[in-house]
């Protein structure tokens, strides 16, 4: 089963947590509040941190566009071979048309607002895929 | 510190347009990798000044290095606009040197032309938010625009408020779809042409002068 970690008060960023598992994907849940407070590099540190610790990034609030245009020149500064082959970040829900009651179970949010996630590009798929994560995260709220 | 760039790159850009109003336009050039950037690039500048500006391949990344081609003049309907144009390298999210082995490349060779890309490209997005008046963004029309890296660089562009074109490059081919960007961006105008062969050139002319001179 997918670990679900969400952002407590004093959650203090992915790292230090349980390693990962055979076949166990992290998500972190990134709420509208603690983002509200963080600079722009703050949250590309802690996106690229968690991304590289093979964890899958969830923002409830979207990145501004010089926030995203800092992010991947940040990822790119950090690919390394054999090692970070960079990000995927994906909009949810993907268009306008869209079922918006998926994204509202997710959050438990009442508004329209588009997820940003943001994994590893070699493990990306396993969002598109793992149904299972998707129940995981659903069944927390 | 982010109002501070923001204040930063404000005032920078207001005095570049004070002081800057006889320099030519800087047009950046962007785009997915393998898009035809340098294609057209190298079509433009050969038009207008004879020589061209870097090599193309259909090994993606091929550019790795925003290379500029100056004092560009493009006369239309009688009026000349002078650019500058700023080829850069296609931009992307990830790079993965195996990729590249699939080319015949060594993986030596693999591993520094991804280094190289990733250079490259964040010095691209350096460029867009800085350096750059306007852009040409090319799609290769045969492929999918609808994806995240295209949304995230138009919203980039837009939120700079820099006049943008949308070329919807290699129209020669069969599976080409210029309606497919067209709905993907609606709120731009899309052109259609063939880079390499060519084709509707006169109109991507037309509209580098009404957009960018
Ligand atoms: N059929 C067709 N092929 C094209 C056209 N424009 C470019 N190409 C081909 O597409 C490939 C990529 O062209 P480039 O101009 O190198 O693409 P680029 O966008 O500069 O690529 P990077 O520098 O790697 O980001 C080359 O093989 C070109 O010959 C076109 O209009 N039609
Ligand atoms: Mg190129």
């Amino acid at each position: 089963m997918p670990e679900v970690k969400g952002n407590g008060p004093n959650g203090d960023g992915p790292n230090g947590d349980a390693p990962d598992d055979a076949g166990g994907v992290q998500i972190d849940l990134i709420g509208a509040d603690r983002m509200a407070n963080m600079a722009a590099m703050e949250k590309i540190r802690m996106i690229l941190d968690g991304v590289r610790d093979n964890n899958i990034v969830i923002l409830e609030t979207g990145l501004s566009p010089d926030e995203e245009s800092k992010l991947i020149e940040v990822t790119m500064t950090e690919i390394s071979p054999d090692e970070f082959n960079g990000i995927e970040i994906e909009t949810y829900p993907r268009s306008e048309t869209t079922d918006q009651s998926f994204l509202d179970r997710l959050m438990g949010n009442e508004s329209t607002q588009k997820l940003t996630v943001i994994g590893p590009a070699n493990q990306i798929e396993t969002l598109h895929k793992d149904e299972n994560l998707i129940s995981a995260l659903v069944s927390r709220k | 510190m982010g109002l501070f760039t923001n204040l930063k790159d404000s005032v920078s850009r207001v005095t570049d347009k004070l002081f800057s109003a006889q320099e030519p336009k800087r047009i950046g050039i962007y785009g997915p990798p393998n898009a035809g950037k340098t294609t057209l690039a190298n079509r433009i500048a050969r038009d207008w000044t004879g020589d061209a500006v870097g090599p193309e391949s259909h090994i993606p990344h091929e550019t790795r290095r925003a290379r500029r081609k100056e004092d560009v003049e493009i006369e239309r309907n009688g009026k000349t606009v002078t650019i500058d144009i700023v080829d850069t390298p296609g931009v992307t999210t990830k790079v993965d040197y195996e990729e590249f082995l699939d080319h015949d490349m060594e993986k030596d060779d693999a591993v520094r032309r991804s280094r190289e890309a990733t250079e490259g490209v964040a010095e691209a997005m350096h460029w867009l938010r800085e350096d750059v008046d306007g852009v040409i963004y090319v799609l290769d029309s045969t492929t999918d625009p609808f994806t995240q890296v295209n949304t995230m660089l138009i919203g980039i562009i837009e939120s700079q408020d820099l006049p943008v074109l949308i070329l919807a490059n290699k129209t020669d081919l069969e599976e080409s779809s210029v309606q497919r960007i067209q709905n993907a961006f609606p709120q731009h105008e899309t052109i259609p042409l063939s880079a390499l062969e060519g084709d509707n050139m006169d109109e991507v002319y037309e509209k580098i002068a009404e957009y960018f001179g």
